[in-house]
């Protein structure tokens, strides 16, 4: 194998003698099967840590390795074997292609159906073309835009060398080490991920896409995203692709933290589409995720948007500490299932500010025999006078042997507060689809007309040219749902 | 036009029809009465293509193809419109979308391109003003939160934008008061022309006093039991159903 220049670069750093006192054939590429404290030494060597970092790490790697896999959620799927796993391989190019004719012809239909430009085609499946150094440019134009307003939107690593004194001071602080047997994984081993610092009074110009990035290195299965937007900032920051992503690694454990000062907002939406499996489910990857944002000033807000139509499993809670006072949470959930999949998806609004509101509206769709659940819970704190939360889940199934499940939490303390939760279960009825067949439509769709128009309200608060890819992947997810 | 031979049809195992024939040529317009029960909407959901109806005999020929044999999607394709009498609700879709993406579709099953926006535009307020729908309906969510005069406004409104070969109109009359009736059956006035036809299935006569029909039949027990011209249907509204039941039961 050729050595990239980045390759090198981790050579030249680490090939001197090395200082934490412990020896590992370093030439090598790959870490050794299994998880120990070597592995998570060796991930923090390999990537030229500073020590305090890897202190870090190691706190959490100690911590998980008391912690046991949580089995509280909705979803059954054979655990992983921790040991069995190799933690870092370095950054290296997915498989490269000579041309589209190479490509599983699966995937291609469905650039097809979302119209991705075929030079994207190519840069999502690997084929090895131009473009890529065309999207390099124009992500560079980008960052000097950007860098201008002095927002730094940059690789998690990168971060970690250029503005060491940011991470450090936010890395862990909304979601902790050890907050669960996920996070603590994924604070031991991440690879890399995204950092973005929104300075004071500064509204970001533009929405800020991972997707600039997409012909960077492969942040890999533990990925790691921290947003901080300072006093009075601005920014709407976009993750994902409505593109099927397959990968080898079937464990995905990411950790996304966000802070946002006094008068501050943050928005982010996020279209997540793993590989779901195959229609017995074989294959699929797990996503346990832990998304959290705090409001830590008054008058701050973070709202979160999701669209989730892929993974085999997904565990995932995209959550919001409403810390100021006249802080405001919001969660906008979508979540399809199919076939086999399962979702245990939902969010957590902590009330702890005075007069601070959250708005929850979690739209379900399943069809096949896939199990989709909503998990949430809302906590008024003891010194939260005034808050307030309305919560609305709403469920569709298509056919008989799917599942929608409710498990709404409402943890209240104060007398002042105001909860409130709305729920309905209904079902795509005969009477909608002949109608829709009358004038015409077909029923894959019409499915997808119904089901867009069940999830409006979410995919509203989407920026337009996601929205609109959603909306096609959609359609695509729930195709042959009804035979 | 459409052919309609022996037409025997049930559903959950009881039989509805029970041989039904029925011709209607380019230019007609065939009015469907009978009392309740007599399986008026039946045999609009059967043409249509409704799936929990089964049609055990009989065949159904439209412009030389066999009906029976497409699927709901296909019979609109090929110019079928059903004018339902309790249209459905779609929340969050809106009117707009809605029939842009039915127009599309028929489009796209008669081979042509989609319609530009600027044309379907045009297309949208020349029929809205047809059956006097107000702007206002097109970017509220299908049939929701209408009122029944709505409804059954917003069905010959997509009529018109579809501008089916033969449109079947099934009890649309019901629960519209005098001056939705009236703006309803102008709606199907404009639109006729000499190569399509129109099935009026309905209770009243007084629909018929707006949408002249060229033929009156009544149906009784799943078959037509009596064919006339408009006369017909003002006999019926002066001296009621009977004496043509009794008339039919005493050739039986």
């Amino acid at each position: 194998m050729s050595m990239s220049d980045e390759d090198k670069i981790i050579e030249e750093a680490t090939t001197g003698d090395y200082k934490y006192g412990f020896v590992t054939d370093i030439e090598s590429d790959l870490a050794k099967v299994g998880l120990t404290e070597d592995t998570v030494r060796f991930i923090s060597a390999k990537k030229d840590e500073p020590e305090w970092l890897l202190d870090w790490r190691l706190k959490a790697f100690r911590m998980w390795e008391k912690m046991e896999e949580p089995d509280w959620a909705h979803v059954s799927y054979p655990k992983p074997n921790y040991q069995d796993i190799i933690y870092y391989a370095a950054p290296k190019p997915k498989k490269e292609y000579e041309s589209l004719d190479q490509v599983d012809p699966e995937i291609l239909k469905t650039f097809e159906k979302l119209g991705v430009p075929i030079n994207e085609q190519k840069a999502l499946s690997g084929v090895a073309v131009d473009v890529v150094m065309d999207s390099v440019s124009v992500a560079t134009t980008f960052k000097d835009k950007l860098g201008e307003l002095g927002i730094i939107f940059c690789s998690f690593s990168e971060a970690v060398k250029e503005h060491p004194e940011l991470v450090r001071e936010y890395v862990g602080s909304v979601v902790p080490q050890a907050d669960n047997f996920f996070s603590a994984l994924n604070s031991a081993v991440f690879s890399d991920g995204s950092f973005c610092y929104i300075p004071k009074g500064v509204r970001c110009p533009m929405e800020l896409s991972t997707y600039f990035r997409i012909n960077e290195a492969n942040t890999g299965q533990f990925e790691r995203t921290l947003i901080i937007a300072d006093e009075g900032a601005y920014v709407s920051y976009l993750e994902g692709c409505t593109a099927p992503q397959r990968d080898e690694n079937q464990l995905h454990a990411a950790v996304v933290e966000i802070v946002a000062k006094k008068n501050a907002e943050v928005k982010y939406s996020t279209v997540q589409n793993w590989y779901p499996g195959d229609k017995k489910g074989r294959g699929g990857i797990y996503n346990f995720v832990t998304k959290r944002g705090i409001c830590a000033g008054d008058n701050s807000k973070i709202s979160w948007t999701q669209v989730e139509t892929g993974s085999a499993v997904t565990w995932k809670y995209p959550s919001c500490i409403l810390k100021g006072d006249n802080s405001v949470g919001e969660f906008f959930s979508v979540a399809v299932t199919n076939n086999m999949q399962q979702a245990d998806t939902g969010t957590k609004m902590i009330h702890l500010g005075k007069n601070t509101k959250s708005t929850i509206v979690s739209k379900g769709i399943s069809a096949g025999k896939s199990q989709n659940s909503y998990r949430g819970l809302v906590k008024i704190a003891k010194g939260a006078d005034g808050a307030r939360n309305f919560s609305q889940c709403d469920s569709l199934l298509i056919g008989a042997k799917c599942g929608a499940h409710t498990f709404p939490y409402i943890e209240c303390q104060n007398k002042s507060a105001k909860v409130e939760h709305e729920a309905t279960t209904s079902k795509i009825g005969e009477d909608q689809l002949f109608y829709c067949n009358q004038r015409g439509i077909k029923t894959d769709k019409a499915i997808g007309l119904i089901v867009n128009g069940f999830c409006k309200n979410v995919m509203d608060n989407l920026p337009m040219e996601f929205a609109i890819e959603a909306r096609k992947l959609l359609e695509i997810s729930l195709e042959g749902s009804v035979g | 036009m459409l052919k309609i031979n022996g037409l025997k049809a049930e559903i959950n195992g009881k039989e509805i029809l029970k041989g039904l024939n029925l011709e209607v040529k380019p230019g007609e317009v065939h009015a469907i009465m009978g009392p309740n029960g007599s399986g008026k909407s039946t045999l609009a959901s059967v043409l249509a293509g409704r799936e929990e109806y089964e049609v055990i005999d009989g065949d159904v020929d439209f412009d030389g193809q066999d009906l029976l044999d497409l699927s709901p999607e296909q019979r609109a394709g090929e110019g079928l419109f059903l004018a339902f009498q309790y249209p459905v609700e779609i929340p969050g879709v809106s009117n707009i979308n809605f029939i842009k993406t039915a127009v599309n579709e028929v489009r796209e099953y008669n081979g042509l391109p989609n319609l530009e926006t600027k044309e379907f535009m045009k297309l949208l307020k020349e029929k809205q003003q047809l059956v006097e729908l107000s702007g206002k309906l097109a970017n509220r969510s299908v049939n929701e939160g209408f009122s029944g005069g709505e409804k059954k406004r917003n069905e010959i409104f997509q009529m018109a934008m579809l501008n089916p070969k033969l449109g079947i109109l099934d009890e649309t009359d019901s629960g519209l008061d005098i001056d939705a009736l009236r703006i309803v059956a102008n709606g199907v006035n404009e639109l006729k022309t000499k190569d399509n036809a129109f099935v009026v299935v309905t209770h009243y006569q007084r629909l018929l006093d707006y949408i002249v029909p060229d033929f009156v039949h009544v149906l009784y027990d799943g078959r037509i039991v009596k064919t006339g011209t408009k006369e017909l249907a003002l006999e019926l509204e002066e001296k009621g159903y009977d004496w043509i039941i009794d008339e039919f039961k005493e050739t039986v």
